[in-house]
């Protein structure tokens, strides 16, 4: 394989980590309550700016990262408890009003407390060397960044999967008046929910300062729609589909870039979007999901 | 959604006994909007007059976004791509020629030739505004709630991205300035009356009914004959060309248009006017964008001495969701107030 390819290779699937990182926990938001949250993708600014915090004081990285959780989980929790849950049962575009309403509040708070300027945001020396692999190089961030987030991952799957706060969480999504009526308490599932997907998020936006070296206080709102867009191909309301959806979208979007003359790099977003039209129009459910409800 | 509906459809010109028939009483009323205003521009600043037409300007857009989302029942975010569209259109259009030559150098020999007034350009740049839904719409209008929402998004982006990147045509970003001024109050006057009549007319017209029906319950409006596909392609169609000569009007009256002049955020302060005034309400939709655009405008200075850039759109956002919480149908509901249609339709009709 060529290092060229390699590279792309490589890039794309870090990309993807972070837009599967955002789209998981929109798609869990929206399986338990169907809403889409616009406000998701603001998760990962807040992450990237809690980080940046922790290292001005100097903590260690693994600290780091456990605050950044939590600092997620926190913000996630709380905007479901002020926000959405006197909207449980509305129509569902009011929650999504809402949601935008969120989305612009959390951006120009943080326009207002933080100044648009963009601040710089480095990873330690160690992290941002080159590896080479028998012939090849990749970027030590981007190979941290892939192998986290699989770990994360796995470790939600553990949760979703084998606890009994995940079987609280799958039969809430299934059918919310039932597991009430079973007595799960949906209000606490539902937090619960939020604040895995948003802690999820917050380690994005940890992983986006790292990948990209810059971050501001807007910086959240193209991985939200992209997570979106990445819902949509792995099919909204699945977690193994928002993944994968993630990952086809982070390597498609490199590849475009990549692959094809300079000229077209501009195109980059106008390419995403197209795609996005395009497999709500073939597929409305997702590539990968079987179940089909209203989109379309 | 409001229920209430079928009453207000009640809008007609007779009813005997009255002390003017209808079509004078709207009359009057324009005239005296149009006296004064007469007399607050002639006192007033440069900058007073522009706020003025900005807000007229945003009353139409208003109504023309209830007009899509609110009576049709859709959830489209797409006006500012159709506003975009509008105005490089129509600045490409009224550009002098000889400064085309050197600005836009991709452009075909016959743009390029062309010195157009402002009237024939914003009914150009509507049109095409119009042809962009349409092609936009066969695929998309086929979404419902948010998914429609996102995927008109998208078509922000994607506006943006054209705009950004076909340079010979549009100056990438950064954007067309120097447009000539020929856009002032009195167009946006003008044009706001002229949308708020058109929605009315249509709202309460069988096409209007149609489309409320399409809105409540679109099963049971296909079982009565209506042709919800077309109805909805309709409503996005006519809401697109709204937007875009607003666009265009909007170009020449700040002289200037870039990539990101009409952005996401344009899109929902749209929906906080629309949503506050009452989704569906045409004198609503009014109420609340002159009131959002006067409010914002207000809080400029305060923003600006304190450095809190960003608080107006913080309180723009936090009274939506109250609105949200205490009074989700907003001011006025879908319907229009009482006093009115009491005004347009004389007592008999309430």
């Amino acid at each position: 394989m060529s290092q060229y390819l390699f590279q792309q290779l490589i890039n794309g699937l870090a990309l993807g980590s972070l837009y599967a990182l955002v789209a998981i926990g929109f798609s869990m938001i929206y399986g338990i309550v169907r809403l889409i949250n616009f406000a998701h993708g603001d998760l990962v600014m807040i992450g990237a700016f809690a980080t940046l915090g922790m290292l001005f004081y100097g903590t260690p990285w693994p600290v780091t990262l456990l605050v950044v959780l939590l600092v997620g989980a926190l913000a996630g929790a709380m905007i479901q408890t002020v926000v959405f849950r006197p909207m449980l049962g509305a129509p569902q575009v009011t929650g999504f009003i809402a949601s935008l309403a969120v989305s612009i509040t959390i951006q120009n708070s943080a326009l207002m407390l933080l100044s648009g300027q963009p601040r710089n945001f480095l990873f330690p020396e160690a992290m941002r060397q080159r590896v080479s692999l028998g012939g090849v190089s990749a970027s030590l961030t981007d190979l941290v960044i892939i192998g986290l987030t699989l770990t994360l991952i796995a470790i939600l799957f553990v949760i979703v999967y084998r606890t009994r706060l995940g079987r609280a969480m799958r039969a809430t999504a299934e059918n919310l008046m039932a597991a009430r009526l079973m007595g799960i308490g949906v209000n606490r599932t539902i937090v619960a929910a939020f604040a895995i997907g948003s802690a999820l998020a917050a380690v994005a936006g940890l992983f986006w300062g790292g990948k990209f070296g810059q971050i501001d206080p807007l910086l959240g709102s193209v991985p939200g729609l992209k997570a979106f867009i990445a819902c949509v191909i792995g099919g909204v309301g699945s977690i193994g589909g928002a993944m994968l959806g993630g990952y086809i979208l982070g390597l498609a979007e490199v590849l475009f870039v990549g692959l094809l003359p300079q000229a077209y790099a501009g195109y980059r977003d106008t390419f995403v979007f197209s795609l996005l039209i395009l497999i709500l129009l073939i597929k409305p459910s997702g590539l990968f999901v079987r179940h089909v409800e209203e989109r379309a | 959604m409001s229920k209430s509906a079928p009453e207000t459809i009640t809008m007609g010109t007779s009813g005997g006994g009255q002390w003017l028939a209808a079509p004078l009483r709207i009359a009057l009323l324009i005239a005296a909007a149009t006296v004064a205003l007469w007399l607050v521009t002639a006192g007033s600043s440069a900058y007073l007059t522009t706020l003025i037409a900005v807000m007229f300007i945003n009353a139409a857009l208003a109504v023309s976004l209830t007009f899509t989302n609110g009576m049709t029942g859709m959830f489209s975010l797409g006006h500012p791509a159709f506003m975009t569209i509008g105005a490089y259109v129509a600045a490409i259009l009224t550009f002098p020629s000889r400064r085309k030559a050197s600005m836009l150098p991709d452009l075909p020999e016959f743009i390029a030739s062309l010195d157009l007034s402002l009237l024939p350009a914003t009914v150009i740049a509507g049109l095409a505004g119009a042809l962009v839904a349409l092609l936009v719409g066969l695929p998309v209008l086929r979404l419902r709630g948010h998914y429609l929402a996102v995927a008109t998004l998208g078509l922000i982006v994607i506006v943006q991205g054209l705009a950004l990147n076909w340079n010979g045509i549009t100056r990438g970003g950064a954007g067309l300035s120097g447009i000539p001024r020929l856009s002032n109050i009195w167009w946006a006057f003008g044009f706001m009356v002229l949308t708020v009549a058109a929605v009315w007319r249509i709202k309460f017209s069988s096409l209007g009914r149609a489309m409320m029906a399409t809105r409540e319950n679109d099963l049971a409006a296909e079982c009565t004959g209506i042709d919800t596909v077309r109805i909805r392609m309709l409503a996005f169609v006519i809401g697109a060309f709204f937007a875009a000569v607003a666009g265009a009007l909007m170009a020449h009256l700040i002289s200037v248009v870039t990539p990101r002049t009409y952005s996401i955020v344009l899109a929902f302060n749209l929906v906080v006017m629309i949503v506050i005034g009452g989704s569906g309400s045409i004198v609503g939709s009014v109420i609340a964008a002159f009131a959002i655009t006067i409010v914002s405008e207000l809080l400029r200075p305060v923003e600006e001495s304190f450095g809190l850039y960003g608080m107006s759109q913080v309180i723009v956002a936090l009274s939506l969701i109250l609105v949200l919480y205490l009074r989700p149908r907003g001011l006025c509901g879908s319907d229009e107030p009482a006093f009115v249609k009491h005004y347009l339709n004389g007592k008999k009709h309430l």
